[in-house]
């Protein structure tokens, strides 16, 4: 079997990663957790810098940790290309020699190890920087190199601890876009560790959520924005998560209230809600119109988020809600304000808990 | 006021000025001495008498060969202490300072009884090899050795361990073999270093003076390196104590010339 498949199992004091991985060629996963969830222990383990305590790990069909076989094939053997969080890039060495590094480490010779180097230079549009320092090279360029160095001494498995973690938000995404192009192109399985849901939706064929060890829930990235299992999801996506009991196209919720949804969505029994914040309108009276969940709340916080302002209504059920800063002044919105908060049922995203 | 606080940034009080230029005159001064009453009349006929010039060789020789030995043996040594979390480094580390703060004469009379001819080791050195180490060439250099190495291990372990291994665990991710990341990853990183440690080990070498006259003896053209000789010089022809002093003054000053970039500049650290 090609890829990467098997279970990683490392126990370090109280904390235990226990995870079930696949990764098939040509597929890009994004692992997403919060810190010390065990993202970058996975990651470790994965190119073998850290061994297993526990499972298996196969790499296109060899066995390459098996603790209980006592096999460990080292990270020099292992052909795993790693892009760190902060690069690591060689500082006395220039651009050129860092790409060359690892073909020259696999046996090719000086001059065929540097032509391999100068054509990743080119390809990662790095052109005119293959004599400069790394010292010398800005967070987004550093980056490229430290991926044409992973990918230059041809892996059979790429991993990507934080890319973009290093860089300003502004070069952020032009390096996002452009990576997503390299990850497109390379052949092998890709695993990429992330705290952004951002880098998993635009990089990631899946993705895979990791928690306090665990996997908390996997998929496409779109259903697991839209339908996140976990309140550390809902909260990375600004997302109201609630649990309840549905019954006749009503949930009556765990915290307290009752919300309408779709009725033909969903079976009976233990359900979430998810509850974009953009989804809910704010009012000063009881509002009368077609949205068929009103309820009322007190404001307990008002925050700027971009061009919106994203306040939190403590009720039943106590949400977030995204408004206009001219419905802020209008309604007078401030911690301790009564609203009513009104939302459409074809608006909430129910789905089995 | 304020004037005055100006003032005060360039101009230090005087319980702080007057401390302060007693401590630049007792430093300064020794040397001026050494400068003033150097008969540099006969500078070149002391420099070239056999007594000299044997003394300077000895002192080269010597000197080379223990900063060699102490880089093979104590660069392996440094990269241990800094790599393995082994039990009992910090014990190991304070065993590598003792020659720093023993006494040399201590270290030479420990040496006597650890390499003499009845010595714990020595006396199977001489039984079985017929090997005596006091009071010949190679005991100057294992005096030299014991005195100086701990330069070179602690200046290069305080830099391996700077490089905390993140950059050899890249490299072995590409395929570098353990002796392809030390030379192509961690000596070049820690080669500013590794080139002040042997400049350091080498001046300490050459001034080495109690160990070597305890455990090495004082021959002419056998044990008696250059600081021997000024103190051999001392009693008989002071003024050859003072030419073979300057010179070894040229070589301190040298040896600050070389690591200027080390410790010269202002807030630099090593």
């Amino acid at each position: 079997m090609s890829g990467l498949h098997g279970r990683a199992v490392v126990e370090r004091g109280a904390f235990v990663l226990d995870v079930e991985i696949a990764v098939d060629p040509g597929e890009v996963v994004a692992v997403l957790g919060p810190n010390g969830a065990g993202k970058s222990t996975l990651l470790r383990a994965a190119c073998g810098l850290t061994p297993l305590t526990g499972g298996r790990l196969e790499l296109d069909g060899r066995i390459v940790d098996d603790p209980e076989a006592d096999v460990l094939v080292p990270a020099t053997d292992r052909h795993v290309g790693v892009v760190f969080q902060d690069y690591r890039l060689f500082p006395h060495m220039s651009v050129v020699d860092n790409i060359a590094f690892g073909p020259r480490s696999t046996g090719a010779g000086r001059g065929e190890a540097r032509r391999r180097a100068a054509e990743w230079v080119a390809r990662l549009g790095l052109d005119g920087l293959g004599d400069r320092r790394p010292s010398t090279l800005s967070g987004g360029q550093a980056q490229r190199v430290a991926l044409g160095r992973a990918l230059a001494a041809d892996p059979a498995l790429l991993l990507l601890d934080e890319p973009l973690a290093a860089l300003d938000a502004e070069t952020r995404l032009d390096v996002r876009s452009g990576l997503r192009e390299h990850l497109r192109s390379f052949a092998g399985p890709t695993l990429l560790v992330t705290h952004d849901p951002l880098d998993a939706v635009v990089l990631a064929d899946r993705v895979v959520v990791l928690e306090d060890g665990r996997i908390t829930q996997q998929g496409d990235p779109w259903d697991v924005a839209r339908r996140p299992a976990t309140r550390y999801v809902a909260r990375l996506l600004g997302l109201t998560l609630l649990g309840g009991q549905a019954s006749d196209g009503e949930v009556a919720l765990d915290g307290g209230g009752v919300l309408h949804v779709p009725s033909e969505e969903i079976a009976d029994g233990d359900v979430l809600v998810a509850v974009r914040p953009s989804a809910v309108s704010l009012h000063a009276e009881r509002p009368e119109g077609s949205a068929r969940n009103v309820w009322n709340g007190v404001v307990d916080g008002v925050e700027p988020i971009g061009d919106r302002v994203r306040v939190a209504v403590r009720g039943a059920p106590t949400v977030m809600v995204d408004v206009t800063p001219g419905a802020v002044a209008d309604l007078q919105l401030a911690q301790g304000r009564e609203v009513w908060l009104s939302v459409k049922a074809t608006e909430l995203e129910v789905y089995p808990a | 006021m304020s004037r005055a606080r100006g003032r005060a940034t360039t101009a230090p009080p005087w319980p702080v000025a007057v401390p302060a230029t007693l401590a630049v005159l007792f430093l300064a001064l020794p040397l001026v001495g050494l400068l003033v009453r150097a008969p540099w009349g006969r500078l070149w006929e002391v420099l070239t008498s056999p007594t000299s010039l044997s003394a300077l060789r000895l002192s080269l020789v010597t000197g080379a060969a223990s900063t060699a030995i102490a880089l093979v043996l104590g660069v392996p040594l440094a990269w241990w202490m800094a790599r393995s979390a082994m039990r009992g480094r910090s014990f190991l580390r304070a065993l590598v300072t003792v020659p720093l703060v023993l006494p040399p004469v201590v270290g030479g009379i420990a040496l006597l009884l650890a390499f003499g001819r009845r010595g714990v080791v020595g006396q199977y050195l001489w039984d079985w090899f017929g090997v005596q180490l006091p009071f010949s060439t190679p005991g100057v250099v294992v005096a030299q050795v014991f005195v100086a190495m701990p330069f070179l291990i602690i200046t290069v372990e305080g830099a391996l361990r700077g490089l905390d291994g993140r950059l050899e665990e890249a490299a072995s991710t590409l395929g570098a073999g353990r002796l392809q990341v030390f030379r192509q990853v961690t000596l070049p990183l820690v080669a500013p270093s590794l080139i002040a440690g042997t400049v350091l080990t080498f001046a300490r070498a050459l001034g080495e003076f109690g160990a070597t006259i305890t455990f090495a003896g004082n021959l002419e053209g056998v044990t008696q390196t250059l600081p021997l000789a000024v103190y051999t010089g001392l009693e008989g022809d002071p003024a050859e104590a003072v030419v073979l002093s300057l010179l070894l003054l040229a070589v301190s000053v040298l040896v600050l010339v070389a690591l200027r970039d080390r410790w010269l500049r202002t807030g630099a650290s090593a």
